[in-house]
């Protein structure tokens, strides 16, 4: 059974179809790559997976549940999370309070109140700050930082909560070379307990990182296979060529 | 590593605070703490003032610490959590009604009695209201929860005026003043103190809460309420918890305002005295505690001595002094001796390095 499963998906924005049936499947502990021409429908599927947006038609299912209604916090309680394409860091925060602020989502709220968790987390959150190469400016405004620390900062804390899945929209975007080399080095160690979705135009980091990819073409599905297929595709190769 | 990271963060924080004067920001990258001092000087203010002011005077600055306790109450909901509640004078007045009903019709004016009884009212409406205004599937927008909260003040109003068993446009007169035992609370220095205590109680516990990981939700709430929802935060209960608290302050702030002022009247609900206390915060400076609390007394202050001076005119002095502080220093006065990083504080467990933390 896969671990997300989104089928026939419709997403109609007035006179535009956005997504016209179109399908994935993320198996367990899977990097699975999303890819398409602009307007192909990769960030609005990404978000009707997420629950920011509600499909016009079809369904959505995670960990044998069907989650086609359940708002944001549902689905991240389930285990899902979401870095979101604009970088949504809470800018006049620390990133010890970026971090902390993730971590302590689902506690009580009679631990929030008396901050029993506070100490608790404190290892958590210098682990996190240390594994995303961050934790020497923890205590400085996420402001301050630079725009690829900044992803970097929003992927741990889309971590935070553990999920088993994360959705990942365009994590590199505007990032240097080396800051996508690092990227990549950051994002390896979390297939041991998350599949991963990842929106991105980046075709050489996603072919270095990804096991699957579905490529997206005009809201319908082109061909969904492991990297090698899909370079093999001549259907993909095709778009790709068409908008070179 | 802690201690070097101390020149880092001084560059990094003269960049953040650019917004600030630059010796603010300096002096809150060396550690000193402008907070306390700030709190520490209202406070021994406040203890002193009987002591010097006029009696008339004593009764004016007993309704203003009313009025900063009311404007707290709007300020954990605003400055804190972000709820644009334009209505907050509807639990304000109910509850001051509500105790005036109480004294007039049962002769209950036991303070054990009243005070709490003021406070239940305006937890309940403001858990009714925000309940219907806040707890959609869906986050309600600002613009919904702004309008829901000012009509309801509005109606409010307009009910008061209509009804008869309320004394209609003319309100309760002669409440009975409070009591404990024998003991009568009369405008004075004893209800000066009082209500300074009262301030302090609540006071403390705002901060403890603002500065509780709760706080922290808060500030994610206030940021980026939809990012929080994808954490997994039931965004809308904080919201409706926050409302729920503001609304019990108001409604302490509004029984003591009902007795100390002897009657309670229509506008005491409405659209008047829920704008007065939005540009109370705005004035002092919004999501600092003890801004509120400045702002209402420098507003109070100069309306009371403009008022004494320029008859006439000093609606329009008083509109454009607000405008200019709204316009030049949107985070209120208090961000004349407050940097930005100091003001937002931190939340986390810092075991070696105390740091400032929210006020």
């Amino acid at each position: 059974m896969p671990l997300l499963e989104a089928a026939d998906i419709k997403k109609v924005f007035g006179k535009l179809t956005a997504l016209d049936g179109a399908a994935l499947t993320v198996g367990e502990n899977e990097f699975h790559g999303l890819i398409g021409p602009n307007g192909s429908g990769k960030s609005t599927l990404m978000k009707c997976i997420a629950g920011a947006e509600v499909p016009t038609q079809g369904k959505v299912s995670f960990v044998n549940t069907d989650i086609t209604a359940f708002t944001p916090t549902e689905r991240a309680r389930a285990g899902m999370s979401l870095k979101f394409q604009i970088t949504s860091v809470l800018p006049t925060l620390t990133l010890y309070d970026n971090i902390l602020l993730a971590l302590q989502a689902q506690c009580s709220l009679l631990d929030l109140v008396f901050s029993r968790t506070r100490g608790l987390l404190h290892d958590q959150v210098m682990t996190m700050l240390t594994q995303f190469r961050l934790a020497d400016r923890a205590f400085d405004a996420a402001a301050a930082l630079s725009h690829g620390q900044q992803q970097w900062l929003e992927i741990a804390m889309a971590l935070a909560g553990k999920p088993k899945l994360l959705l990942l929209d365009e994590p590199t975007g505007g990032m240097s070379l080396e800051e996508r080399r690092v990227t990549g080095e950051l994002l390896q160690p979390i297939k041991q307990h998350c599949s991963l979705v990842i929106v991105e135009h980046d075709l050489d980091f996603i072919r270095d990182i990804c096991d699957r990819l579905t490529v997206l073409d005009q809201g319908k599905v082109l061909a969904s296979g492991t990297v090698s297929e899909i370079q093999a595709n001549k259907a993909v190769q095709e778009i790709y060529l068409r908008r070179a | 590593m802690l201690k070097t990271m101390g020149a880092a963060k001084q560059a990094v924080h003269a960049n953040v605070g650019s917004e600030a004067d630059v010796p603010v920001a300096k002096s809150a990258s060396t550690g000193r703490k402008i907070l306390p001092i700030v709190e520490g000087v209202v406070l021994v203010a406040a203890l002193l003032a009987p002591l010097v002011l006029q009696d008339y005077l004593t009764v004016f600055a007993t309704r203003v610490i009313i009025l900063a306790l009311f404007a707290l109450s709007f300020d954990l909901v605003w400055g804190y959590a972000g709820i644009m509640s334009f209505g907050q004078a509807l639990f304000f007045g109910s509850a001051g009604y509500g105790v005036a009903l109480l004294a007039r019709d049962l002769d209950i004016t036991n303070i054990l009695l009243v005070l709490p009884a003021g406070t239940i009212i305006g937890l309940t409406s403001a858990l009714l209201l925000g309940g219907f205004l806040l707890l959609g599937r869906h986050p309600s927008s600002v613009i919904f929860v702004s309008l829901g909260t000012l009509t309801g003040s509005y109606a409010a109003d307009r009910l008061a005026r209509g009804w008869y068993y309320l004394g209609g446009q003319n309100g309760i007169p002669s409440i009975a003043p409070m009591s404990l035992g024998g003991y009568e609370f009369t405008e004075g220095p004893a209800f000066y103190y009082l209500v300074l205590g009262i301030l302090v109680v609540v006071y403390l516990l705002c901060r403890f809460l603002v500065r509780s990981q709760f706080g922290l939700a808060l500030a994610g709430l206030r940021e980026n309420e939809q990012r929080i929802a994808f954490f997994g935060y039931k965004a809308q209960h904080l919201k409706a918890i926050i409302f729920t608290i503001g609304g019990a302050i108001a409604g302490l702030a509004g029984s003591l305002y009902a007795f100390h002022e002897g009657f309670v009247w229509p506008n005491m609900v409405g659209v008047v005295v829920s704008t007065q206390v939005v540009l109370y915060v705005l004035f002092g400076g919004s999501g600092t505690l003890i801004g509120a609390v400045i702002g209402t007394v420098i507003v109070e202050g100069v309306s009371f001595w403009l008022s004494d001076n320029y008859r006439d005119v000093w609606p329009i002095i008083l509109g454009l002094l607000l405008l200019l502080v709204i316009l030049f220093r949107p985070l209120g006065l208090i961000s004349f001796v407050l940097g930005e990083r100091e003001r937002v504080g931190s939340f986390g467990a810092k075991p070696k390095e105390k740091r400032n933390a929210a006020p």
